[in-house]
């Protein structure tokens, strides 16, 4: 295979130490650090003080990696083949979040089951409304930008056969993302939030992250641009459209002007109607290209890497593609019928949100039918049988979806517990189970292990969860449903038949056997960490080095 | 803007949007059906199976 | 057609995703800003008083949208339980909008003089006390913390920057105005009336000696939903079909 020998990244293409990206970097984070050192002198919102010496931290924390890394000279790692250090870096801080968040919503499900004994009435910050963006937070960006950032990191180096561009770049971008999780965890506990669901950090921390997400396109396109692979394989369209349109959304969604740059607080540029169509059209395609586009990318790579065979459609994974993000951006107005928003949007949010079941069938359809001629692995391979489940499950929740956006199914579902019961179909079966499936694969990649410590533990936490996530959808549909028909329920003589209350009180079981369906779920994670952290310490290295080695090799015989 | 009414709007979506969105499914899918691009794209499907290793 | 196009041009496959996702979002937030009637032509609607709006900062600030809807939907149970259907009138000035998604407590959108500020202030700093089965978190340091409001001028003045019209009467007298709110005895009553019509003037929080978050939050709810006078709204009239 000629390609291949042309396709190496050779010592000589790797600039010298006097690099433009290690005066950039380290400007940027000083600039940073002088910025928060002005709030913390001048800022009179004790608020934006304890989170200007956070981002102090940050800034600090970030300048020790660079001084460390890069002070005597370039590190080996950077001339030789792929970056795998950064990648290694995301896999960890995809653990340590994932956890972090899930127990966050261990906790707040434990608050709504048990309010007497979890709630504080004097510790502001314990209390359901700060915590909930934190656990939200913390499982949708902090577990799953991470995974998002190590994976797509991982599959455009192997599919352009090239490293990642801009040299210190990609870790910037992940030391800089993680201090934007950082800072928007804090905060929300300071209750420190502009009140937009899942877009909750205030001006600040979204001008930060705006800085952060450019870096990160940069290096996904600038690795894109020097491949030497004629092709842009599928995985690395669904990255890209996720990048690029989360720019966009982030952007526009949080517009808004700060009441002074001294302070947390801001008012949004928008009001009203028009405020809820632009918050649910970015709430909406989070979902779409956070949720959906950018873990697609990793199922297009690691479902066919797993199985060792194609993708089972090329041509259906491009159908998929072009009609998944053309449909999705449309469908957000289905959070809003029977709302103030006028009807014609309603209307199109519907139809749009209805159609968009057929690109995401054809989407599953593609990773499953991958298998074919190959079913009996999920017998023997529990992390292809995770990440197989994991499609399967996107089925279920994108079938659910259109479902609920049909007007007289949205009138009882909405403001109810089912809603809950969808998201989460979607990100324990599908985003977790997807995550967890390239995880289990990346770790003895990329820390050149011939195989994971245990199969048996992937398999007990594949029982675990999936009992977990049953037992969480279940309850929480049975409890959404009751709850719409209690809400509309009528006795014999034409009154509403439940006082609120009563609805809430009805809630209790479901909501105990959706905390224990959390914590199964956790319980998985957690010997998920144990096998991982024990694959790592394992002696047991791989017999062929499947990153560095080869192409050092090559490199060598040219 | 004057003009713009409720009954404007619904009009265009109603025709406009379709036409609009059957346009984009036709290209879409003359892309990934174009008879040359087979070649391609049976190609790039088996760019993950012989990524990592350059011993295959 | 080129094969490969999408796949060998970078640069134009990034183009392609945010043209193909930008025409979806504009074609369907843009005409919200511009088509006559999507924000209905009210009497009643006043920009929250500077305690309102300090009150209202701090329901953003505890998350109280992620279990109370502040949007009473069209429908006949929703309409019965909460009164009218919410207008989008009644939160434009609203910045963020405050409709929420999930109602693991009741909407509020129309909460305001249901209660009395006693049973506000008991269920706030104790919901359990007054409503035994209630899972809602208690807010007892509410009533206990100064109301932080150095900046509402501020907060006003950016208000006003993102089209609440406020006047620059308004905005001189928010230290005053918010103190006059909270005190019936204070000097500047009357002028704050004239400035808020409809505003409720009184000492929410039932302590005389300060102005607490209670004050504003309580202030803030039991306004919520009271300034529309629905005697002169006609649903059915042309101008407000939607």
């Amino acid at each position: 295979m000629k390609r291949k020998t042309s396709a190496m990244t050779t010592a000589t293409d790797l600039p010298s130490p006097l690099r433009f990206d290690l005066a950039l970097f380290p400007a940027l984070l000083a600039l940073g650090f002088i910025a928060a050192l002005i709030e913390v002198a001048r800022s009179p919102d004790p608020a934006m003080v304890v989170q200007a010496w956070t981002f102090m931290a940050c800034m600090g924390g970030i300048g020790i990696f660079y001084l460390a890394t890069y002070a005597g000279g370039l590190p080996r790692e950077e001339r030789t083949g792929y970056a795998t250090n950064v990648i290694k870096a995301g896999v960890v801080a995809s653990m340590f979040w994932g956890i972090a968040g899930m127990l966050v919503g261990v906790i707040i499900a434990l608050q709504l089951s048990f309010p007497n004994l979890f709630y504080f009435p004097d510790l502001p910050w314990t209390n359901f409304g700060r915590l909930r963006p934190l656990h939200t937070s913390a499982v949708i960006f902090a577990f799953g930008g991470n995974v998002l950032i190590a994976t797509s990191f991982y599959v455009v180096q192997r599919t352009c056969k090239a490293r990642l561009f801009g040299g210190s770049l990609p870790w910037f971008v992940f030391w800089g993302y993680n201090t934007f999780i950082v800072l928007a965890g804090t905060g929300y506990l300071l209750g420190v939030t502009q009140a937009r669901e899942y877009a909750e950090p205030e001006w600040y921390a979204d001008l930060w992250l705006t800085i952060v997400w450019v870096g990160y396109l940069a290096t996904f396109l600038g690795t894109i641009v020097k491949r030497k692979e004629p092709h842009i394989y599928v995985a690395n369209w669904f990255f890209l459209a996720f990048i690029a349109t989360i720019a966009v959304l982030h952007i526009v969604n949080n517009l808004a002007l700060p009441v002074s740059l001294l302070e947390t607080k801001s008012v949004s540029l928008f009001s009203g109607v028009q405020d809820a169509l632009i918050q649910w059209w970015y709430g909406h395609n989070a979902v779409g290209f956070f949720l959906t586009a950018g873990f697609l990318g990793i199922m297009y790579y690691f479902v066919p890497k797993r199985a060792d065979r194609p993708v089972y459609s090329y041509r259906l994974s491009i159908v998929h593609f072009w009609t998944l993000i053309f449909i999705y951006i449309w469908a957000g107005p289905h959070h809003l019928l029977y709302t103030a928003l006028p009807d014609w949007a309603q209307t199109l949010g519907m139809t749009f949100s209805v159609i968009l079941w057929m690109p995401s069938w054809g989407g599953m359809i593609n990773g499953l039918m991958t298998l074919s001629g190959a079913w009996d692995k999920l017998r023997t391979d529990p992390v292809l049988r995770m990440l197989v489940v994991s499609v399967a499950f996107y089925g279920m929740s994108t079938f659910e979806g259109p479902v609920m956006s049909v007007r007289t199914v949205n009138a009882l579902s909405h403001y109810t517990n089912w809603t809950i019961g969808h998201v989460h179909s979607g990100a324990l079966g599908w985003v977790g189970y997807v995550s967890f499936g390239a995880l289990y694969c990346l770790v003895p990649w990329l820390w050149n292990k011939k195989k994971l410590y245990s199969n048996a533990l992937v398999e007990w936490h594949f029982w675990v969860s999936t009992l977990g996530i049953v037992l969480y959808i279940t309850s929480m549909w049975v409890a959404g449903i009751m709850q719409g028909l209690m809400w509309r329920a009528y006795n014999d003589y034409g009154f509403l038949e439940y006082s609120f209350v009563e609805t809430v009180q009805a809630m209790h079981p479901y909501y105990v056997i959706r905390t224990i369906g959390g914590l199964l779920y956790l319980g998985g994670v957690l010997i998920m960490a144990y096998n991982l952290w024990r694959t790592v310490r394992s002696s047991e290295t791989a017999a062929t080095e499947p990153a560095v080695a080869p192409l050092a090799a090559l490199e060598a015989a040219q | 803007m004057e003009g713009l009414t409720y009954d404007t709007v619904l009009a265009f979506c109603q025709s406009w949007s379709v036409v609009y969105f059957s346009l984009m499914f036709a290209v879409a899918f003359a892309y990934a059906f174009w008879p040359s691009n087979k070649k391609r794209f049976s190609e790039a499907a088996y760019m993950p199976l012989r990524d990592s290793d350059g011993d295959e | 057609m080129n094969h490969g196009f999408f796949e060998r041009n970078s640069f134009i496959l990034l183009f392609g995703i945010l043209i193909v996702v930008a025409i979806g979002g504009a074609v369907e937030i843009a005409p919200l800003f511009w088509v006559n009637g999507t924000i209905e032509k009210v009497s009643g609607m006043r920009p929250y008083t500077p305690l309102e709006l300090a009150g209202r900062d701090i329901y953003v600030r505890e998350g109280c949208y992620l279990c109370h809807s502040q949007m009473i939907r069209s429908l006949r149970d929703e309409v019965e339980r909460y009164g009218h259907y919410s207008l989008a009138a009644e939160s434009m000035y609203d910045h963020p909008f405050q409709w929420g998604s999930e109602r693991t407590g009741p909407d509020l959108a129309r909460v305001g003089g249901k209660y009395s500020d006693e049973w506000q202030r008991a269920h706030l700093a104790d919901p359990r006390s007054v409503v035994p089965e209630s899972i809602m978190p208690p807010y007892a340091f509410l009533e206990k913390t100064p109301l932080d409001y150095r900046d509402i001028a501020d907060v006003m003045r950016a208000n006003k920057a993102v089209g609440v019209p406020y006047t620059k009467e308004q905005i001189d007298a928010a230290v005053a105005d918010l103190r006059a709110q909270a005190d019936p005895n204070a000097d500047g009553v009357d002028d704050f009336r004239k400035r808020y019509p409809k505003a409720q003037v009184r000492d929410f929080d039932g302590n005389p000696n300060q102005i607490t978050e209670a004050d504003a939050l309580i202030a803030y709810l039991q306004m919520l939903g009271t300034l529309v006078d629905f005697k002169t709204y006609h649903a059915d009239a042309p101008e407000n079909r939607r």
